[in-house]
């Protein structure tokens, strides 16, 4: 089954032809002017330096949660130091509520294809990678066909299209592990080996992929590629705000009348977003919140969004990040103790355990939010998740302790009446209520008839380590 | 390391065609592509596979040994025929993810983590599937089923238990 198709209002680069049985080929791509950036690379003579001159004169961010601008990233490597350059996409999504790149994948493969090309010809790279979620299966297909069928015509392997320049394309699965999301960690995975982040400096960029200098880029920012250098910088430019140019993908979930993936450019009002475009919220509920670029990032109450646009720029000013563009509404009448134990849980179990920090504070973490929901908190509970989180800012390898930390803390910061209101009278202020419509009411109320006393079937005591 | 075990020599001219676009000296990264291969083959990770695969790939076995531990998708013992992974993360559980696993638990008598007596079906529960706009949603061996309902449950059960 595919995604749902969103189309809302604005300039669009991905989502800009009708989804058919067959408009992720090859042949369909070409149709619509795919690999006509490649074909201006490799014959009208382009040198790899103005390549990423171009996708530096774009300005656009990485699109895989922390905003770095391409160009940069790009420019560290040195084209002449002798050693392999290998560029690797990021196709490992697992940031909780983000399922853009899938779309990205399943739809326009070939044009994540071709931004991979690109790239490794601008860093003169023999060999590219594809890590891709061992989970995905469609999404996996699609690629493998996709590269099957650019062999085949010519626009990998040796000597491609006679410009002199050969690629290999590896698509790689992961087996199951957010962490390996992370590029360092991603990169110990493509060695083979188990998926553990590792300090900077060395920068990934001077030592990667077996120890050689190393490019790490998510699926829509190669995506982008053969937007900037097919259709030019300017047009572009021309879409987006100056600081944040070009669409984002943003995939919306949760309670929200329209899930699915929407392209929108930059600067576009939230609110226009989710009450027009997404339709609201389900069952005409008001808003209480959304979890704006997965759930690392920070929460943002409705009031908070009030002219909020949708670029880098203002969703800082208002206190969070686009991050990873998978967005999550809340309704009214959620509980957020309830939502924040689910976060939690999710932090513990893909912890790495490498730094104390990290390995020790998920857990307490989740434990000290296991307890609250069970009605067995205590006072000093609420202070005590502000204090595991401070011990892990900035103490840790990667960002995945220091996230949760935000996640919750954030939650607290916005709802902390319903954390003591919970530890003071032992239940939620909200019923411990999670959704909006549940089809599946009836058999939960069936399962807890049976289970008495037990707080649901999926928060099982403690974390749990697969 | 019993002796009626398949071995995995069968599928090494298959692991010889993938070395053909990786870069020289890249042996050890073909661990985990190998090893998935071998479980989709044998349903999980034998000894005697991490036996040959070390001596196939030349890597330490306490790589093997790493990665085995290390990945969920990886199991050393069997599992149901039909291993159904619903996601529990915050998208779903807003759209009913708990309704759902109540669900399956009442129709297959189960918990997560347990696996019914006649070997048919193993129920888990997993963080993000990248499928949060249509949730509810699981896994069933390989493929996505999304936006769930009771009837669209009950309708797959039956399909599978066939
Ligand atoms: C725990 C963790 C998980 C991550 N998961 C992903 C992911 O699934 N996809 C992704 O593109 N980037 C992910 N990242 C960010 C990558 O480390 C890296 O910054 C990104 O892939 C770079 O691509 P970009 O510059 O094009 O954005 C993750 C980071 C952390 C700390
Ligand atoms: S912060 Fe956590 S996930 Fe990241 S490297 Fe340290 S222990 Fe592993
Ligand atoms: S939260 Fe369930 S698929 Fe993303």
């Amino acid at each position: 089954m595919t995604l749902p198709y969103q189309v809302g209002s604005g300039t669009k680069f991905f989502m800009n032809f009708p989804v058919t049985e067959r408009s992720h080929t090859l042949e369909a791509y070409r149709a619509r002017g795919g690999y006509k950036a490649l074909t201006r690379v490799l014959q009208e003579g382009m040198q790899p330096t103005d390549v990423t001159k171009e996708v530096s004169a774009s300005g656009i961010l990485g699109h895989g949660g922390a905003a770095f601008p391409a160009g940069r990233k790009w420019g560290v490597i040195k084209l002449n130091d002798g050693e392999p350059h290998y560029v690797c996409m990021n196709a490992d999504e697992g940031e909780p509520g983000t399922f853009k790149d899938r779309w990205l994948l399943e739809h326009v493969p070939h044009m994540c294809l071709e931004g991979l090309i690109i790239a490794s010809y601008a860093l003169m790279g023999r060999h590219g990678f594809i890590y891709i979620r061992g989970e995905f299966d469609l999404a996996y297909r699609r690629m493998r066909d996709a590269i099957e069928e650019a062999y085949a015509a010519g626009l990998l392997g040796e000597n491609i299209m006679g410009s002199g320049y050969s690629l290999d394309v590896v698509l790689y699965q992961g087996a199951g592990s957010y962490v390996c999301g992370e590029a360092s960690a991603m990169l110990a995975s493509l060695e083979g080996k188990k998926g553990w982040p590792r300090n900077r400096p060395p920068r990934l960029t001077v030592k990667g992929l077996y120890q050689k200098p190393t490019v790490v880029n998510n699926v829509e920012t190669l995506a982008n590629v053969p937007v900037i250098i097919g259709q030019g910088v300017e047009v572009f430019r021309a879409v987006g705000t100056p600081k944040s140019p070009g669409t984002q993908m943003i995939s919306i979930s949760g309670h929200i009348a329209r899930p699915g993936v929407y392209e929108v450019e930059y600067g576009y009002s939230w609110e226009k977003f989710l009450y027009e475009d997404c339709g609201g919220m389900q069952g005409g509920k008001a808003l209480k919140c959304v979890i704006p670029g997965g759930v690392s990032t920070k929460i943002l109450n409705a009031d908070e969004l009030k002219g909020v646009t949708l670029d880098h720029n203002s969703a800082l000013a208002a206190g969070s990040q686009l991050g990873s563009g998978g967005m999550i509404a809340i309704a009214e009448g959620t509980c957020m103790v309830r939502l924040a134990r689910v976060i939690q849980r999710f932090y513990h179990h893909e912890s790495c355990g490498q730094c104390t920090p990290c390995r020790e504070g998920m857990g307490w973490m989740e434990r000290v939010l296991d307890r609250i929901v069970r009605g067995q908190g205590r006072p000093e509970d609420i202070d005590r998740l502000y204090y595991i989180s401070n011990a892990n800012d900035g103490t840790t390898i990667c960002s995945l302790g220091d996230s949760a930390g935000y996640a919750v803390t954030a939650i607290l910061d916005h709802y902390r009446e319903e954390f003591e209101y919970y530890v003071k009278n032992g239940r939620s202020m909200f019923d411990g209520q999670l959704t909006v419509e549940d089809p599946f009411a009836e058999s939960l109320a069936t399962w807890h008839a049976l289970n008495p006393g037990q707080l649901s079937p999926t928060l099982a005591a403690g974390g749990h380590h697969g | 390391m019993t002796s009626t075990m398949t071995s995995i020599q069968h599928l090494i001219p298959e692991f010889e065609r993938w070395k053909t676009r990786y870069p020289a000296g890249f042996e050890g990264s073909l661990t985990i592509p190998c090893l998935h291969r071998i479980q989709q083959e044998r349903g999980y990770i034998a000894d005697s596979d991490i036996d040959e695969l070390v001596a196939y790939l030349g890597v330490p076995r306490t790589q093997v040994d790493e990665v085995l531990g290390f990945y969920t998708m990886f199991t050393r013992t069997p599992r149901g025929r039909h291993h159904l992974q619903v996601c529990h993360n915050a998208s779903c559980s807003l759209r009913g993810a708990e309704g759902l696993v109540a669900h399956l638990c009442l129709k297959l008598g189960i918990r997560p983590g347990e696996t019914t007596s006649d070997g048919a079906f193993t129920l888990t529960t997993v963080e993000c599937l990248a499928s949060c706009g249509t949730a509810p949603m699981m896994m069933v061996n390989e493929a996505y089923h999304e936006n769930l309902t009771p009837a669209t449950v009950d309708a797959l059960l039956e399909e599978l238990a066939r």
